[in-house]
């Protein structure tokens, strides 16, 4: 199937978008195709891009303050009655803080409330460790009923958030708080649930999400004269596209995976999970290590833990190595 | 379901819900007794004379809505539910087993009319508070109940939900508050005082209520006096005794969490079936 990735994907000329801006024009068409769609906000409307929301539609945007347990719990019962509600705030703090009310009032309940994580990886930068969330996608992905996706870029943000709304159950949606570069256009494949080839190859497969797939690209692109990389962006890491990724590692006999997140639980977790059980293979994994961040820009953060496509290469490079 | 509408009516049939009650938990052999005895009544007098709702259509879109927060004293909602006709009595005794819809706490998908799936404490009233936004923007007339315990307004959550109907006036909801000043590890006052618990609601922009949750007649006169009070909350704080109509449970804290052994079960249906030893039993 043909990609449609952005044309200036390789050109220093990429596009930057924060993908918290997808999920803000996202949720606005969302709401303007769905009369039940609603947003709450935990005193974050600006920064967790509900703000365009609120501005469209005053009427069905609910006001928590400071109370992410509040929001998990306000957000089941509006689901319950019939609404779609979009909770938003830090990832840090939702699923940080109120997992057990997402557990047992969503999850557990079975109603179909989005909860949209901001500022999710160390990239939130400067903020430092405590609101760096790098455990939200092992948090989610552990807990049964519920989807969750990470996307690359601003306008797969978009698309994620418009399925999300009509996917009839509960989903966990990661956003970045920094401009990303914009990979796709609005003519990629988007579908939850289904990973996507970016780039063929024959040596090994780097399975990424969130930023991490520009990264990939990039150092495949590098690579590309010495070593044969195959690129699949794995916005879904629940339910895994196991499909997608054992025709991949079949063929290529080596994986690297790559996520703003910690190793344990996330999607490296994941593909070591099915990888462990299905076909297994060398896998290195590109994360941070068992260690919480640190203030600092976002891109010395990214490089200091290894986030980059530098360490990628690094990885693709012991992966090749093992085989 | 033919509704009760007299007091006495009502007096016997939470006397048969907590008959099989004690009969269920000791079946069941874990589970708690003194939150859902001291229920009865409230429930009763709920599901016999005051929600609109349908045993035999449980999903009845303009139905009164029934939250529980505290979870664990659903036994006493599982009987109540069976005596008004939503499902077989004799499913009572499948409490607590495997592959029952009668789960140890409720679960909304297991059994339709349960609303929520509740246990954790402090997070139900939240949810009923979402609910009853959800129901004002498209304004439904039905009613928002919620259930709650009083040790669970030691949890941050409860607190929240507090504020959230306060602040959006939600008059299409009323909390009941089973205030039987008991909780795992003792008395409320001893564990974290919650007094004064009027004050506090009444800080919070709620309207207050006190009852005897074992008077009938209040019960139903606190319910319709809520359906009139415009733009707040009301909170109606049921003061109940914790193992109600079993001498030896009744402000016990260790009944709490715990189910009759048979010997002390056939003591306690003895005196419920003898109202206290007034009457002989039929069994006698």
């Amino acid at each position: 199937m043909k990609m449609h990735l952005s044309p200036k994907l390789y050109s220093p000329a990429v596009e930057q978008a924060p993908t918290r801006n997808g999920y803000g024009e996202g949720l606005v068409e969302a709401g303007k195709k769905y009369p039940e769609v609603v947003a709450l906000c935990a005193d974050l409307t600006e920064s967790t891009r509900t703000e365009g929301f609120k501005k469209a539609f005053p009427e069905r945007f609910i006001e928590i303050g400071v109370a992410e347990q509040l929001l998990a719990t306000v957000a089941s019962g509006m689901a319950n009655y019939g609404k779609i509600p979009f909770m938003s705030s830090y990832a840090a703090f939702s699923p940080g803080r109120n997992w057990e009310q997402i557990r047992t009032t969503i999850a557990l309940n079975n109603v179909p409330v989005k909860i949209a994580g901001m500022h999710a990886g160390i990239s939130v930068g400067p903020d430092g460790a405590t609101h760096q969330q790098l455990e939200d996608i092992a948090l989610m992905r552990a807990m049964p009923n519920m989807t969750v996706i990470v996307p690359t870029d601003a306008i797969e943000s978009r698309k994620a958030t418009l399925a999300a709304a009509i996917y009839l159950k509960p989903v966990y949606l990661r956003f970045g708080r920094e401009k990303v570069p914009v990979i796709t256009t609005e003519k990629t494949p988007f579908k939850i649930g289904r990973a996507e080839i970016y780039r063929e190859g024959k040596d090994v497969t780097v399975i990424a999400c969130g930023s991490l797939v520009y990264e990939a690209l990039i150092a495949a692109e590098h690579l590309k004269k010495t070593i044969s990389v195959q690129v699949i962006n794995c916005h879904t890491i629940k339910p895994l596209d196991s499909k997608t990724i054992l025709r991949a590692v079949r063929k290529t006999r080596a994986v690297v995976t790559a996520e703003e997140h910690q190793v344990t639980g996330g999607l490296g977790g994941a593909v070591a999970e099915l990888l462990g059980k299905a076909y297994p293979v060398p896998l290195e994994m590109i994360g941070v290590q068992d260690r919480f961040g640190e203030s600092g820009q976002p891109g010395e953060l990214m490089r200091k833990f290894g986030l980059t496509s530098t360490g990628i290469i690094a990885a693709v490079k012991r992966a090749v190595r093992r085989k | 379901m033919k509704r009760i509408t007299d007091i006495r009516g009502l007096r016997l049939k939470a006397n048969e819900i907590r008959k099989d009650l004690i009969k269920m938990l000791v079946h069941a052999g874990s589970g708690h007794s003194a939150g859902p005895l001291g229920m009865a009544d409230v429930f009763t007098a709920l599901y016999f004379a005051i929600l609109r709702h349908n045993p035999h259509k449980p999903l009845w879109k303009d139905r009164d809505r029934l939250f529980l927060s505290n979870g664990h004293i659903v036994p006493v909602r599982y009987v109540t539910m069976a005596y008004a006709g939503y499902f077989p009595k004799k499913w009572l005794s499948t409490l607590r087993k495997l592959g029952s819809r009668l789960q140890g706490h409720p679960e909304r998908e297991r059994m339709p009319g349960l609303e929520t799936t509740s246990g954790p404490l402090g997070s139900g009233l939240a949810q009923a508070a979402g609910y009853a936004y959800a129901a004002r923007m498209d304004n439904k007339k039905f009613r928002v109940y919620c259930i709650c315990s009083d040790g669970e307004h030691d949890a941050g959550n409860h607190w929240e939900a507090v504020l959230f109907a306060g602040k959006y006036k939600l008059s299409n909801l009323t909390a009941i508050v089973d205030r039987n000043n008991i909780q795992i590890d003792g008395h409320t006052e001893e564990v974290m005082p919650l007094e004064p618990l009027e004050d506090k609601y009444k800080a919070f922009n709620w309207h207050v209520l006190h009852i005897d949750g074992h008077n009938f007649r209040e019960i139903i006169a606190a319910v319709d006096h809520a359906k009139a009070v415009y733009e707040r909350p009301t909170v109606i704080i049921a003061h109940t005794i914790p193992g109600k109509g079993v001498s030896f449970m009744e402000n016990m804290p260790e009944w709490h969490g715990k189910p009759p052994k048979p010997e002390e079960a056939r003591v306690a249906l003895h005196e419920l079936r003898t109202l206290g030893g007034k009457i002989r039993g039929e069994h006698e």
